[in-house]
């Protein structure tokens, strides 16, 4: 008997339009408890897009978004887009955490403020437990010794350890990476794709945006495919990568070997 | 005029001066919070009346403003305004003034802090108001100081304007004493007031500066 997992994300057919031009066409997908997805795709196919409608930072025009079973946003009877109160996004938003290509960490707070601010004063959490957490976290991404710097002093790689460990500092249920690795130097992100990995292997529910496609291989349980705006392609990471079914993936493949 | 008279009036005139400089500030610095948001409101009548005010400000001399909140009481609704409207009219019409400009510096600072800012503090949960307080006006504020200098410096001369008015601030008295004594002394005293009092506002904010410094971005 298979145990049934919950989904912890569920999209489904989600609509976005920029204007005239509609970035997301009819998406659908689910992300179970424990699963590491990979989107890949050409530039402009939507999977930023959709990360960021995920992540509330974009509203979508069409479809349902549903967090843990829980529809947030869905169409009414004349096709209009309605999400919950603010009380209930805000709810949600603690469920998942997200990774900017470009960290967005606070350069007015040090490392370790930018990792306790939110636990302290959106979650309300005591101090004293927050801080000790926060410690271990910074320990992990390998950034002892840091806590007082601030991010103008680090390094792009430091600097996105720090979002990580920001991100993770509010105990997401679902942690959403967006190209996590191309604001950085070459030589630094590996040091980005080991935390990621780590927490592959802690089983953390990932969904991760990256043209990094052989780490995707690697670490993703499951690639999506997406290109101009729609899913072509999705399946086990080793079968997509290797076994590539539709023509668009195979170029896209293609184009990133040489 | 004793030497002692001349003393004490050019002292109760950079007292007055000063006391212009400061209650301006502590009005407008706030008010020209407000006047941003306004300007930047999403409701747009409100943006548009804000524009009108900061145009109004802006496009018209300080010293006509000064006049038509000295004189408007009486020439548009007859009342009778005692001898210490001077000085209120003064504070009136510096801290609207000085509002609308310090409200397009905010503006021009809280504009500037990139969206990926506000991005971050709405995924990791801050509300609004939070966002606002914690992470994007303490950045705003380091980001004003300069254009902020500039203002306040100007902000200490305009106060000779006041004298129009009748208000006894240190030009006022300076030119009391001069016209009475029939040399520059007094004018020279003001000037040196003026200038110290600038170098001591340069010296403050430079200051602040170096307290913001211990980040960039």
């Amino acid at each position: 008997m298979s145990k049934k997992k919950t989904n912890i994300l569920r999209i489904e057919h989600a609509r976005k339009s920029f204007g005239e031009t509609e970035v997301l066409h009819d998406i659908s997908l689910s992300v179970d408890t424990g699963e590491a997805v990979a989107i890949i795709g050409p530039s402009g196919s939507g999977k930023s897009t959709l990360l960021r409608c995920a992540t509330l930072l974009e509203r979508l025009d069409g479809g349902i978004l549903s967090y843990d079973g829980q529809p947030i946003a869905q169409s009414d009877e004349q096709g209009q887009m309605v999400y919950a109160s603010a009380k209930v996004l805000q709810e949600v938003r603690m469920k998942f955490g997200l990774v900017f290509q470009d960290f967005n960490l606070f350069p007015h707070y040090s490392v370790i403020k930018n990792v306790t601010d939110a636990p302290i004063h959106v979650q309300k959490r005591a101090k004293s437990e927050v801080l000790a957490e926060a410690e271990a976290l910074l320990n992990k991404m390998g950034l002892q010794g840091k806590d007082k710097a601030m991010p103008c002093e680090l390094s792009g790689g430091q600097q996105q350890r720090v979002s990580i460990a920001r991100a993770l500092a509010l105990k997401p249920e679902i942690l959403y990476f967006d190209e996590p690795t191309s604001a950085l130097d070459p030589e630094l992100t590996g040091e980005i794709l080991r935390v990621i990995r780590t927490l592959a292997a802690e089983h953390m529910t990932m969904v991760i945006v990256t043209h990094e496609m052989s780490f995707a291989r690697e670490v993703a349980d499951r690639i999506i495919f997406m290109d101009e705006g729609l899913i072509v392609e999705q399946g086990r990471a080793k079968d997509l990568v290797d076994n590539p079914q539709h023509e668009r993936l195979k170029t896209f493949l293609n184009k990133l070997e040489t | 005029m004793t030497l002692e008279t001349i003393v004490g009036m050019l002292a109760f005139g950079a007292l007055t001066s000063l006391m212009i400089f400061f209650f301006t500030l502590v009005g407008s610095l706030p008010l020209g919070l407000l006047v941003s948001f306004g300007r930047m409101s999403k409701i747009a009548p409100i943006r548009w009346l804000v524009r009108f005010y900061i145009s109004i400000m802006r496009g018209t001399p300080l010293i006509l403003q000064l006049f038509v909140v000295y004189f408007g009481p009486f020439l548009l609704f007859g009342l009778q305004m005692g001898q210490d409207y001077r000085i209120t009219a003064t504070l009136i019409a510096f801290i609207l003034n000085y509002a609308a400009y310090f409200g397009e510096i905010y503006r021009s600072g809280i504009e500037s802090i990139p969206r990926g800012q506000h991005e971050a503090a709405a995924v990791l949960g801050y509300t609004r108001s939070q966002t606002f307080i914690r992470i994007i006006f303490p950045q705003v504020l380091k980001r004003i100081i300069p254009p902020m200098t500039n203002e306040i410096i100007t902000l200490v001369k305009d106060t000779a304007l006041a004298f129009t008015l009748g208000v006894a601030e240190m030009f006022t008295q300076a030119r009391a004493i001069v016209s009475s004594q029939g040399n520059l002394i007094a004018f020279l005293i003001a000037g040196i007031f003026y200038y110290a009092f600038n170098a001591l506002v340069a010296f403050i904010m430079e200051r602040v500066e170096k307290a913001f410094a211990y980040y960039h971005e």
